[in-house]
């Protein structure tokens, strides 16, 4: 199977800030792959180079087999693009956006129209009205069809669902795992960490390193240690109990329960009797399988970059257990 | 909890020409209420947010926030109230010191105070390093949890918060949010839209708008139960798109 990025020690720095560093990785033909990570991560530089926007100080990067620093012109033929920030002109309508793209591109709208036309079609009623005054949502969906329109090999969406709200993002997705069947491979990032499951396969990616890569069903079982989940009426009196529990590994809160790691893999005897000297009652705890978001913050903690978090020892991090970190 | 209400909304209506943005909401948010307000993009969230802080003036209702009408008197309510969003929330080309005093001096606090708040902030988020520096040169991060900080930093009754934790990362997300429950449990009443459904289930009650109006509003947990659903996200979506369920 060709390989359709082959990324070797790629670095990049932005004056003293380091906003990549050594950064390894291939992507195989018609997989989606995620880049999972918060704002700062480094996600927006890593698709500017893949896209041959930016160069990179150190490294090589092979895009659809060609050095993505030389083949820029080649490549940029075979590559859709869509920015964080939209990037159609606000001032051409819908239509016109669509054939300006596919002219660009020497193709027309009615050569690859089945490959857009499910996205589309949402927005085709409007198709004379301008780019600036459409919702996000629609938005969305014309810079897709437009970052489409050539039929490209490689698919690159940074950030498509930020800002998007649950429903929506869910019917994005959709359309993603359908161009799939066009042999359309698909790089997209997003700080949502639920997302991850619907990738082939993920990297997360803190600080400009990538902390892991894989399957996002092997990340989740590459936590190291048994989760609970504890729950009670009041979370926040528990979180700050379970800081002071010296068994307490790590305990972040999850929606309405808080999952919990303990330094000797079970809660101990002295548990229940703890928590109800701290006052809280009516706890429930049961054993969970880990998710994407719990392995991101057991790698975060492990890999910590100390420089540029004084959270850490302030006592005010809602994820600071107390102990397990060896202070 | 106290049941003072801080901001009440009867039969509040926003139009803009035929376009029905606010259709007729009524709700109340009482003193050191954690409230979530939720809704699908282009549900009317926005609108009713610029509303209750003094920005816009409804078309007909009546809205009162900290004690404040918000079709006569909206000056007083942004003196009230302190507001913080994700894209815009402090000056960039202004220190972490400069910002904190540019903001005490809009809401009118004395230069002793304002020097003590600061000293106060420094030492509770562990800032002093920062203190001098640029916030272009803070990580997202820290510049969210000194945004807050610095909404907070006249004491208002109420602060809205919209989508303050967007991008963020897992650690600091959660560590926002306990500085959001350590506003409440001094009284101040917070506000809050975002589109991270586990978020929703950290507040006291959450309302769901969609197409202009409050469809549901309760506690997560008799929202759960009402809706039949496993968590918050569900609900949402069982409320946005009740005909049209998302694959999976």
């Amino acid at each position: 199977m060709q390989k359709v990025i082959e990324s070797f020690g790629v670095s990049k720095k932005f004056g003293t800030t380091q906003a990549l560093k050594d950064i390894s990785f291939e992507v195989n033909e018609s997989e989606i792959f995620g880049f999972i990570g918060p704002d700062g991560a480094g996600k927006t530089t890593l698709f500017r180079i893949i896209t041959t926007l930016l160069l990179p100080d150190e490294g090589d990067i092979k895009v659809l087999g060609l050095n993505a620093t030389t083949g820029y012109k080649e490549l940029r033929s075979n590559i859709g693009y869509m920015p964080g920030r939209f990037s159609l002109y606000q001032d051409l309508s819908v239509e016109e956006n669509l054939n300006f793209y596919a002219t660009v591109f020497g193709t027309t709208v009615q050569e690859n129209y089945n490959l857009i036309s499910d996205i589309y079609s949402h927005i085709e009623p409007f198709k004379k009205r301008l780019a600036g005054k459409l919702s996000g949502g629609m938005k969305q969906k014309l810079a897709l069809s437009c970052a489409l329109i050539h039929k490209p090999r490689l698919l690159v969406l940074d950030e498509p669902t930020t800002g998007v709200d649950a429903v929506s993002r869910s019917e994005f997705w959709s359309m993603l795992a359908k161009l799939k069947e066009y042999n359309i491979t698909i790089i997209v990032s997003t700080p949502y960490m639920d997302e991850a499951m619907k990738c082939d396969r993920v990297a997360l990616i803190q600080d400009g390193r990538l902390l892991s890569i894989d399957a996002p069903q092997k990340i989740r079982e590459g936590f190291s240690k048994k989760l609970f989940m504890v729950r009670a009426p009041d979370n926040y009196k528990l979180i700050k109990a379970l800081r002071k529990y010296p068994n307490t590994n790590t305990a972040y809160t999850f929606g309405d329960s808080i999952h919990v790691t303990f330094i000797d893999n079970a809660p101990g005897d002295m548990f229940p009797a703890f928590l109800e000297s701290e006052g809280i009652y009516g706890t429930t705890i049961e054993e969970s399988g880990a998710g994407i978001e719990d392995r991101f913050l057991e790698l975060m903690e492990t890999e910590k970059t100390p420089p540029l978090n004084p959270a850490s020892g302030s006592g005010s991090g809602i994820g600071e257990a107390n102990g397990g970190r060896g202070i | 909890m106290t049941r003072q209400v801080i901001i009440s909304v009867r039969n509040l209506v926003k139009k803009f020409g035929d376009f029905v943005a606010n259709d007729n909401l009524n709700f109340e948010v009482y003193a050191g209420e954690i409230f979530g307000f939720l809704g699908a993009n282009g549900a009317g969230k926005t609108t009713a947010l610029r509303i209750l802080s003094g920005l816009s003036s409804p078309t007909s209702g009546e809205v009162m926030v900290a004690g404040y009408d918000a079709k006569k008197e909206p000056e007083k309510i942004k003196k009230n109230i302190g507001y913080m969003c994700q894209k815009f929330s402090l000056y960039e080309d202004l220190t972490v010191k400069e910002n904190i005093m540019l903001y005490g001096g809009i809401y009118g606090m004395s230069l002793p105070l304002i020097r003590k708040r600061t000293a106060e902030l420094m030492e509770k988020l562990n800032f002093s390093d920062y203190e001098n520096k640029l916030i272009s040169d803070l990580p997202l991060g820290l510049r969210q949890k000194l945004a807050f900080s610095v909404a907070i930093l006249h004491e208002p009754k109420t602060v809205f918060l919209d989508e303050p934790t967007g991008g963020v990362d897992p650690v600091t997300r959660r560590q926002f949010w306990e500085m959001i429950y350590e506003a409440a449990s001094r009284g101040i009443t917070v506000f809050v839209t975002t589109h991270y459904m586990d978020e929703a289930e950290y507040c006291d009650r959450v309302s769901i708008m969609n197409e202009g109006k409050i469809v549901a509003l309760d506690s997560p947990a008799n929202l759960k139960k009402q809706y039949n659903a496993e968590s918050i996200e569900e609900v949402f979506i069982k409320i946005a798109r009740p005909d049209n369920p998302p694959s999976p």
